[in-house]
């Protein structure tokens, strides 16, 4: 049972932190530019796409992966510079409608460039296997996308807490017009921010994109969940993406590991199977109406 | 001026329906794009390769068929559908991958009295009490091939089974056909969100119970990846993989490769099954497309063949539903399977057959028939099914 509940933890674990990649970006430039970025998703899907091809004409994972995410980075300043500048000063409605075009844009441009069929991305061969840990056999792929996850993170929150760059990041967040009259180049950061949020969901796509699917429209659902963390956490945290990521991975995993279970020996045996998937779907949407009832602005507020 | 047009659109349609004659149309709805594209692409290429072969006639009246993505969506199907039986007036629909979709459209192509030759979707609500005449399977009912995996299982003495499937109708018809033979233990019963990739919480649920075989039906792309992360996990080393042909057939070994060898599938037809249709049938589909047919591209080509056997039955008069019924029961085509007949529910009654994974001749890996499960084999609902 332990050992059932480690790998679940190990899982959930896994999930949060590539949660965290998307969430982090798009916590950013929600919280520092007032932008709400829809497509933000399509990134993530350009990114996969990117590291696939790359992966392929290399024959090469890490190379690819490198590749991939750059190319992603690089599609993000051309995107910054020449439409979400104009976009920062609009109103939520042109700047939702503006990337939902993108959106249609992003999956029409793939479908067209690489074809509706799902394109095939292995990890490198030395990760493809099982390896030991305590007792029992855990993908070498997962344990390697975790050890990124932390390592992000970590480079994450020393950038944010111990540097100049992060500083002015912080002080965007809490206070925009404040940041801009003490003189700090607002535009500059704010390119930075936007490539950088770029790379790190483009980043989640290439490691995600062995265990999943590099697809169409891969990036419509996972940013759903991203917006569910960012709200969770508090719109413009870090801290409050890592927390939400972390929390929502792990409801999720264990939510559908354990919720079948625990309603079977409660529950007819016919109702508990439609039951048990069904309300292990829905479950971190009702924690993040638990969440918005009790604390409005989420877990950790940026704007106190 | 409203009367006279209404006198010209109704001679038009009079015009319209006149012209129908000289040409068979075909609606083809499928999965084309997302994780389930496989199969309906599939489908689409035997299809069509039928149609070549006809020199692009349908009983020998010139055909033509319209294709339509329904992107794994039941609404996109339904929007694609009302298109094609209203704005297009075709003679027959078919390319439905998945039961879901089926039984959202369904409905409206009965209603519209228009024959529907599903080439892969068989739901059991269309083969017992909501069985229709204008609905007719060429392939199986969903239940058939996992009902020859738990027969097999059953009598290969399996003590602990852990059941893997997506929750939809497709997969409860599978967890029933399944359990309808095979009675021993089951461990866990597992159902999974329709189109889920991930599945590292399931693997851990089935470490945990320890079965000595895993069943899973997760079709398409979702049986690509369950398979890879199984391998991955390690739970391969001593957990025996069980699956109905459609996890087990070429479009996820060519995904997912070596690891796939010795793995037992149940299926209603092979591509090394000897009879000259097949032969034909297989050696012009690996020329056309350059890999060998899954059991989808089968069924996708008997579609087509069932369909010219019968307008070439009625001699092109479609709009005689009562004797295109007829001409479509009789079964006028030499299917690529074998012999087989129509049930009074519309949907085969034939053999079933155990495969194997492993290399062939020419070192690829892919299927070889191992033996019969089933012989001549009718689906459960049949006498449900009171056809009007």
């Amino acid at each position: 049972m332990s050992q059932l509940v480690l790998e679940q933890a190990l899982n959930g674990l896994q999930f949060g932190l590539m949660l965290f990649l998307l969430a982090a970006g798009l916590t950013l430039v929600f919280g520092i530019m007032d932008c709400i970025n829809l497509a933000h998703g399509s990134l993530y899907m350009v990114g996969a796409y990117l590291v696939a091809a790359a992966a392929q004409a290399a024959d090469s994972f890490w190379i690819g992966l490198g590749v991939g995410v750059a190319g992603a980075a690089l599609l993000g300043l051309l995107l910054e510079l020449s439409l979400f500048r104009r976009l920062y000063k609009l109103d939520h409605l042109s700047q939702v409608l503006a990337t939902f075009a993108l959106i249609l844009i992003a999956n029409e441009s793939v479908r067209m460039i690489w074809g509706a069929q799902p394109v095939l991305l292995n990890p490198p061969e030395a990760l493809s296997g099982p390896v030991e840990i305590a007792g029992f056999f855990y993908p070498a792929y997962r344990l390697v996308i975790i050890a990124f996850g932390l390592a992000v993170a970590l480079v994450l929150y020393l950038l944010v807490a111990r540097t100049r760059v992060g500083m002015w990041v912080r002080a965007g967040a809490s206070n925009r017009e404040m940041t801009e009259a003490l003189g700090i180049n607002v535009p500059g950061l704010f390119t930075a921010v936007f490539v950088f949020g770029v790379g790190l969901c483009a980043l989640a796509g290439g490691l995600l994109g062995p265990l999943l699917a590099v697809q169409v429209g891969m990036g419509e659902s996972v940013l759903i969940l991203a917006f569910v963390v960012i709200i969770i956490g508090g719109i413009g945290s870090i801290r409050g993406a890592l927390v939400g990521s972390l929390i929502v991975g792990m409801v999720d995993t264990l939510g559908r590991a354990l919720l079948p279970t625990l309603l079977r020996a409660a529950l007819p045996v016919e109702a508990a199977s439609t039951l048990g998937p069904a309300l292990a779907s829905i479950l971190i949407y009702l924690l993040m109406a638990a969440i918005l009832f009790f604390k409005p602005q989420g877990l950790f507020p940026a704007r106190a | 001026m409203p009367l006279r047009l209404s006198a010209l659109a109704a001679a038009l349609m009079l015009a319209g329906s006149a012209y129908a004659t000289d040409k068979i149309k075909v609606g083809f709805v499928s999965t084309l794009s997302g994780p389930g594209a496989g199969l309906g692409v599939d489908i689409r290429d035997g299809f069509n390769l039928a149609i070549k072969q006809l020199d692009g006639k349908l009983g020998g009246v010139p055909a033509e068929v319209i294709i339509a993505d329904d992107q794994q969506s039941p609404d996109v199907a339904k929007q694609a559908a009302d298109k094609f039986l209203k704005k297009d007036k075709v003679d027959f629909m078919t390319g439905i991958v998945f039961s879901n979709i089926m039984l959202a459209v369904g409905p409206t192509v009965f209603d519209s009295k228009t024959f529907y030759i599903s080439a892969n979707a068989g739901p059991s609500q269309y083969a017992g009490e909501q069985c229709n005449p204008f609905f007719f399977n060429v392939a199986w009912q969903n239940d058939n091939l996992h009902e020859a995996v738990g027969k097999y299982m059953q009598d290969k003495g399996f003590k602990n089974v852990v059941i893997v499937t997506p929750n939809y109708p497709g997969g409860k018809d599978a967890v029933s056909g399944f359990k309808r033979f095979y009675r021993g233990k089951v461990g866990d019963e597992i159902y999974t969100k329709l189109g889920q990739l991930d599945y590292a919480a399931e693997l851990a649920q089935i470490r945990s119970v320890k079965p000595d075989a895993v069943f899973f039906f997760l079709p398409g792309g979702m049986g690509i990846n369950f398979v890879k992360q199984f391998v991955a996990a390690g739970l391969s080393r001593d957990t025996q993989l069980f699956a109905p042909g459609f996890s087990a057939d070429e479009d996820v070994i060519k995904a997912v490769g070596a690891p796939m060898m010795g793995m037992f599938n149940s299926s209603h037809w092979a591509h090394d099954m000897d009879n000259g249709e097949n032969q034909r049938f297989v050696a012009a589909f690996e020329k056309e497309y350059k890999r060998l047919p899954s059991l989808y591209a089968s069924q996708g080509y008997d579609a087509a063949l069932m369909i010219d056997g019968a307008v070439r039955d009625v001699k092109g008069k479609v709009e005689d539903k009562a004797a295109l019924q007829k001409a479509l029961e009789a079964k006028r085509f030499k299917s690529v399977r074998g012999d087989f007949a129509f049930n009074t529910n519309h949907y085969p009654v034939q053999n079933y057959y155990l495969r194997v994974i492993g290399k062939d001749a020419q070192g690829r890996v892919t299927n070889k028939t191992m033996g019969t499960i089933f012989t001549h084999h009718a689906d459960a609902y049949a006498a449900q099914c009171k056809m009007k």
